[in-house]
């Protein structure tokens, strides 16, 4: 918080030490979470009942995670939420991308309340819809589908905004130079304006992903009991045993759900942190 | 106006989609739920009449919403000030040119990689009594850690799942306010240094007022979710314990396995009505009360 004037006078070297102690230990508070459980994924079952109190990383086996993998049917699993989030993502990133075309480039009738009808759908928060979404789900034989966990997530009001926001700071010239030449409004959509936009479109398609295989609420309650088309979200809860002895498990399945991610994360750390913060602060 | 209807076609074709998969999957549930909410329905769900706008206030008032209300509502105030605290005070001690520091943000902003069910479920493991670490480590200091275990006693299940909402929601609230941070313009800073503003003066006067958009932002969105907590508690306690409920929230009532409502879509529907329209006040409360206080910049 101070500036770096203020910390030439200000920072003396104690004070260094302090804020680095208080830094790790802070540190070691928010990780010891997942050190815990990553440890006792890494030790075999009984050994982690023998010795409970160890913390230490000794006599690690993947043994646990193993055992997991093949109990929870991990794979299946993993390869349920991988393939409906990318569904999901491809298909939001196109809907939005169409939709804040025509709101950004196109002239029709209806513009104006089009516009609110999209606005006022952001408001509305998935646990009311769940209620007859099963329904509806239901009544299309969706229910313990691919189709039913894809579908309803296909538009993005949140992506449509975000992506027309973008459009209508291109020059406008660009779209006029275009039409001139006789294109297209698809192919100038696809080889000028979505090109352009591909750094919001790298974070919309980041969130989307991280929104799709985290979801929770509604994959619960339209996979009912159905193994084989499981996202890992609500399939690692069967590794939850009332037998003592394997209870650990669980710690292997959290282990393999949530590598993806951490991996995923790292690598796009940027576009997360555009994503995240593209409602908060001003810009 | 010939380029309006020129443009029209297109126009149909691009936003048709987005539009049939928003009337679907949004805008019909909602009307559907608001006007099954005035319904009253038998056991099985088959037969139901019109009841009426008071159904809302019938559902509203009975001891079950009531319950789910307040247990909703002490996640809320016990994750919502904490979690903001948390977040600020981290941001601020790791917004200093050190080295390493990009360490220490990737290590606080960690947690966002983990989704409900990942973070609720390390929290279970954590505190099970039986092969935790927390109750081996910490149980000679906090006894009901090992017996009977804090997501199994009534007063201890609720703090237990808030614990976990809070640690889970950390990274996000450490990300946005970090970016809050560096969007301060610096001479802010070096002005009221030079006016021998006191690091605590510099933080409450230039630090705060700066960041107040982010923190009303962060703030709508940790009460929005405490408000619609739902897999935390599907996965930590189950709504239990039993008999008292002590963690069942409205979301748990209205979706939950084992919830006494599930069969009737008539309650279901007034009681989700009614989550949507309790968290809209809360997020107007806080827009309205902490607006005049947020500084937009120019």
């Amino acid at each position: 918080m101070a500036t770096d004037i203020a910390s030439v006078n200000t920072t003396h070297g104690w004070r260094k030490v302090g804020r680095y102690s208080l830094l790790t230990f802070i540190a070691v508070l928010v990780l010891f979470p997942i050190y815990a459980v990553l440890l006792q994924a890494l030790k075999s079952g009984p050994d982690s009942l023998d010795h409970p109190r160890s913390l230490l990383p000794v006599d690690l086996t993947f043994s646990t995670i193993r055992a997991a993998w093949d109990q929870g049917d991990l794979g299946r699993l993993l390869f349920n939420s991988l393939f409906v989030s990318v569904v999901v993502t491809a298909g939001v990133i196109i809907t939005s991308l169409l939709a804040a075309y025509a709101f950004a480039f196109l002239e029709f009738p209806f513009k104006g309340p089009i516009f609110v009808f999209f606005l006022a759908t952001m408001l509305v928060p998935g646990e009311v819809t769940v209620v007859f979404n099963q329904r509806t789900a239901d009544s299309l034989g969706w229910i313990n589908s691919y189709q039913g966990l894809i579908v309803p997530s296909l538009a993005s009001t949140f992506g449509v905004f975000l992506v027309r926001q973008v459009f209508l700071q291109l020059p406008h010239e660009l779209r006029e130079a275009a039409s001139l030449d006789g294109v297209g409004h698809l192919r100038f959509l696809w080889e000028v304006a979505a090109p352009l936009s591909r750094p919001t479109l790298g974070a919309l398609g980041l969130f989307t992903f991280l929104g799709t295989w985290n979801a929770y609420l509604w994959p619960s309650q339209v996979i009912r009991g159905d193994r084989s088309h499981e996202t890992i979200q609500i399939g690692l809860d069967r590794l939850k045993s009332s037998d003592i002895s394997r209870l650990n498990l669980v710690t292997g399945g959290l282990v393999v759900a949530a590598l993806p991610i951490f991996i995923l994360l790292v690598v796009f750390q940027r576009q997360l942190v555009r994503g995240l913060t593209a409602g908060a602060v001003k810009g | 106006m010939k380029r309006r209807l020129r443009d029209a076609p297109a126009a149909v074709l691009m936003l048709g989609t987005s539009m049939v998969l928003l009337a679907v999957w949004t805008i019909y549930p909602l009307v559907r739920a608001v006007q099954t909410g005035h319904l009253s329905c038998n056991q099985t769900g088959t037969q139901c009449i019109d009841t009426g706008w008071s159904t809302y206030f019938d559902v509203f008032m009975s001891k079950q919403f009531q319950d789910a209300l307040r247990v909703s509502f002490w996640l809320a105030v016990m994750t919502v000030p904490a979690g903001l605290i948390l977040g600020v005070g981290l941001a601020v001690l790791a917004d200093k040119h050190l080295r390493g520091i990009g360490f220490f943000r990737t290590v606080f902003s960690s947690t966002v990689a983990t989704s409900v069910a990942v973070a609720s479920l390390v929290w279970f493991v954590l505190l099970q009594p039986e092969i935790g670490v927390l109750p081996d480590l910490f149980s000679g200091w906090i006894p009901a850690l090992k017996n009977p275990g804090l997501l199994r006693d009534p007063d201890t299940a609720l703090p237990a799942v808030a614990l976990s909402s809070i640690w889970a929601g950390l990274g996000f609230t450490f990300i946005v306010i970090t970016a809050g941070l560096q969007s301060v313009p610096k001479e802010l800073y070096e002005s009221a240094y030079v006016d021998g503003a006191g690091s605590f003066r510099r933080f409450t006067n230039v630090t705060l007022p700066m960041l107040s958009p982010s923190i009303l932002f962060i703030s709508v969105v940790l009460t929005t979710r405490a408000l619609q907590t739902y897999g935390e508690v599907a996965l930590l306690t189950g709504g239990g314990p039993e008999p008292e409920k002590s963690t069942t929230t409205i979301p748990y009532l209205i979706y939950g396995r084992n919830s006494i409502i599930s069969s009737d879509i008539g309650l279901k529907s007034a009681a989700a009505v009614l989550l949507f329209l309790i968290s809209l006040v809360f997020a107007l409360v806080q827009f309205r009360g902490l607006e005049k206080r947020v500084h937009y910049g120019n």
